[in-house]
């Protein structure tokens, strides 16, 4: 300490305590008094095994409260009120994922969380904010399980979601990879310990055995692999048409690379975990050249509305939206026009507009929420990896 | 036939790796009894370091194997002189802790500096050989080539050097070994450096073998290197090379003939059955007077 050596111990920690209390008190003194404000909590994979679509979860957040604030912000009861924004991390783990909605929700007070967008944190954060109350609405996870109750099996009450399920997109895939390419088997190779590749390849199988496809080879691995050079031994020996990798956008670089570097030539079909722009960067071998995937928008099959965001999003990052960054600017308006035909902070409130919105025109397309359903039905696009870039291939309607 | 001659290569190409990690965990075991948690995160810097490096100068291979190798060896002295060596005295379990601690900050430092994932530049022409419809890249035999050759050098270190001499006569009697003047210190500081190098050799395989470098890459591959090391007698450098090529054998042979679901299943239960039959692992020997 730089305090001279004669002053008595017990009095040193007498000074130090003083020092805190004042500068906290003048800290305290000098905010102004809390203006009332809309407090909206982003639950997001900043960090962990997809800090990408954390990114784009946060930026297209943050890019809709701009918007919102510099209008005044959102129109609650007669008053504007300014959009408060509150953004944690949830490392893309299952446990910090529920800290995360319990600090949120609890110490926080949002009154609507918006993310989490992996579905192995958007199920464990939608139990909290079940339980604890508070409106929820995941942009990206598409695992039926999200929004369901896990005792009745019914929808949740306050968990709601911007995109389709693995029921639509599954069969899409399954349909595209029949009808278009011509696939009679298929292989699937998946993250057992990973809640949306897991519904995602069971829903495939079914839908494209369905189809009169046979899935020939069915192999999986583990969260943190990176070796997967036995499960392709044994996807090559099965010969089949295509291979269906239902993998996030940074392992499906390395499963591809291996792949070719045995020989095998199946084209490759992925789920919307491929849309994270990063995956051509990690591609440098550019194994994935010519493989689809199943996706949420294009912003080559753009309405007037998406280009808007599209041209905004790009003036403000740098780089064109993502689905991450789409979905979350729709489950942000989604939000807003909720609390603001409430009419007023109440949670219950806000919860029940939300349950009564049935359509919704947003920047992915047009959303119809059935009565009592959590998911909008909204249509799907097939994409293409190109020449290095996403390709719209076709349109999919519900 | 054919085709599980195709997975006895990756199983070769797995137990390769899983061997150079093992080594540093089994190394630092040997002469301190300590496990160093820190290792697997200094197996990811070894990716980290040859990425940085081919950023600032394009080098060939073996410069990029050379500089790692040394820039991960000045970083586990360092991790010994400040982290572990204040504590030598401690008890076990706060070496432990500083241990799980140091390869925390290393992941968290690097998870700030580098959130994303990135991919690993090309260092070798991509060559493939097909012998009989078996196939084996140019990279899969620099692997298992440079991992036998760094494997036979620290064997003929430990075996016929005047300092390998030292590094066994600290691991059964170090205040002995002070008391005789040989630098004790110095030795265990050489120890880590050796450890560590081979960990960052490691780390630079494996990102070329799977060219995704990321923060976390050194979780689950540090976790089974460990794993290795202690199903071959912690301690003992030859066990850990043969527990290391078992764990990759096993992991590729169950996923060959059985459902891969139960990869991790089958595997783990072989490996507790071993140390069930042999609990100081395979070739380890239990410790007598060991403090």
């Amino acid at each position: 300490m730089f305090l001279p050596n004669s002053i008595s111990v017990p009095f040193r920690f007498f000074l130090l305590t003083i020092t805190f209390f004042t500068c906290g008190s003048v800290l305290l003194t000098s905010c102004k008094p809390a203006k009332p404000s809309v407090k909206v909590g982003i639950n997001a994979e900043l960090t962990g095994e997809m800090p990408a679509v954390g990114a784009s979860c946060k930026q297209a957040a943050e890019l809709f409260v701009e918007q919102v604030n510099k209008d005044g912000g959102i129109m609650v009861g007669g008053t504007k009120l300014p959009v408060e924004l509150s953004v944690v991390d949830n490392s893309c783990k299952a446990d910090q994922s529920a800290a995360a909605a319990q600090r949120l929700i609890s110490q926080n007070g949002v009154l609507v969380m918006v993310g989490p967008d992996a579905s192995s944190c958007a199920i464990p954060a939608g139990e909290l904010a079940e339980s604890l109350g508070c409106l929820m609405i995941s942009p990206w996870s598409t695992n039926p399980k999200t929004t369901q109750d896990t005792q009745t099996g019914k929808p949740k009450k306050n968990v709601f979601r911007a995109c389709f399920t693995d029921r639509f997109e599954s069969p899409v895939l399954a349909a595209f990879a029949t009808k278009n390419l011509h696939a009679k088997t298929a292989a699937i190779l998946y993250d057992v310990t990973s809640e949306a590749p897991t519904s995602q390849s069971a829903l495939f199988k079914e839908a494209f055995e369905k189809a009169g496809g046979k899935v020939v080879s069915m192999e999986t691995y583990s969260t943190g692999d990176r070796d997967f050079s036995a499960q392709l031994t044994k996807i090559r020996e099965s010969a089949p048409d295509i291979i269906y990798l239902p993998a996030p956008y940074n392992d499906t670089p390395l499963i591809a690379a291996q792949a070719r570097q045995l020989g095998i030539k199946a084209p490759f079909l992925g789920s919307d975990a491929w849309s994270s722009p990063d995956i051509i960067k990690l591609d440098t071998g550019k194994n994935l050249e010519g493989s689809y995937f199943c996706n949420h928008y294009s912003t080559e099959a753009a309405t007037p509305k998406a280009k808007q965001f599209i041209a905004d999003y790009t003036a403000r990052y740098g780089n064109a939206p993502d689905d991450v960054a789409a979905l979350t600017y729709d489950a942000m308006v989604l939000a807003s026009q909720s609390i603001s035909s409430a009419g007023n902070l109440d949670r219950t409130a806000v919860r029940d507009s939300m349950a009564a919105t049935r359509t919704f025109d947003g920047v992915t397309g047009h959303f119809v929420y059935p009565k009592d359903e959590r998911e909008p039905e909204k249509s799907a696009v097939i994409m293409q990896i190109k020449d290095g870039g996403f390709h719209w291939v076709s349109t999919v309607e519900p | 036939m054919k085709y599980l001659a195709q997975q006895a290569i990756n199983a070769l190409q797995l137990g390769s790796i899983y061997a150079l990690i093992a080594l540093g965990y089994s190394m630092v075991y040997g002469v301190l009894t300590m496990i160093n948690f820190a290792h697997g995160d200094v197996f990811m810097l070894g990716a980290f370091f040859c990425l940085l490096l081919i950023a600032l100068v394009p080098v060939p291979f073996w410069l990029a194997l050379i500089v790692v190798m040394a820039a991960t060896a000045l970083l586990g002295t360092l991790i010994e002189r400040f982290a572990y060596r204040p504590l030598r005295k401690a008890p076990r379990v706060s070496a432990i802790i500083t241990a799980l601690g140091c390869g925390l900050v290393i992941q968290n430092t690097t998870l700030g500096i580098s959130p994303y994932a990135r991919p690993m530049p090309r260092l070798l022409e991509n060559a493939t050989y097909q012998f009989g419809g078996i196939t084996i890249t140019m990279l899969q035999i620099v692997i298992i080539g440079v991992s036998l050759g760094l494997m036979l050098a620290l064997d003929f270190l430990i075996r016929k050097t005047s300092f390998g001499m030292a590094m066994r006569a600290i691991a059964s009697d170090r205040a002995m070994v002070s008391l005789l003047g040989i630098p004790a210190n110095e030795i265990i500081a050489i120890t880590f450096a050796i450890g560590a190098a081979l960990g960052g050799a490691a780390g630079l395989l494996y990102g070329m073998a799977y060219p995704v470098v990321s923060a976390s890459m050194g979780i689950t591959v540090g976790w089974k290197a460990f794993v290795a090391a202690v199903i071959g007698g912690i301690g003992n450098m030859r066990g850990a090379v043969l527990g290391a090529f078992i764990l990759g054998s096993v992991e590729v042979m169950t996923v060959a003939v059985l459902p891969s679901t139960y990869r991790d299943l089958i595997s783990y239960s072989l490996l507790l059955l071993i140390l069930v039959f042999k609990p100081y692992g395979l070739l380890g020997k239990p410790a007598l007077h060991k403090a």
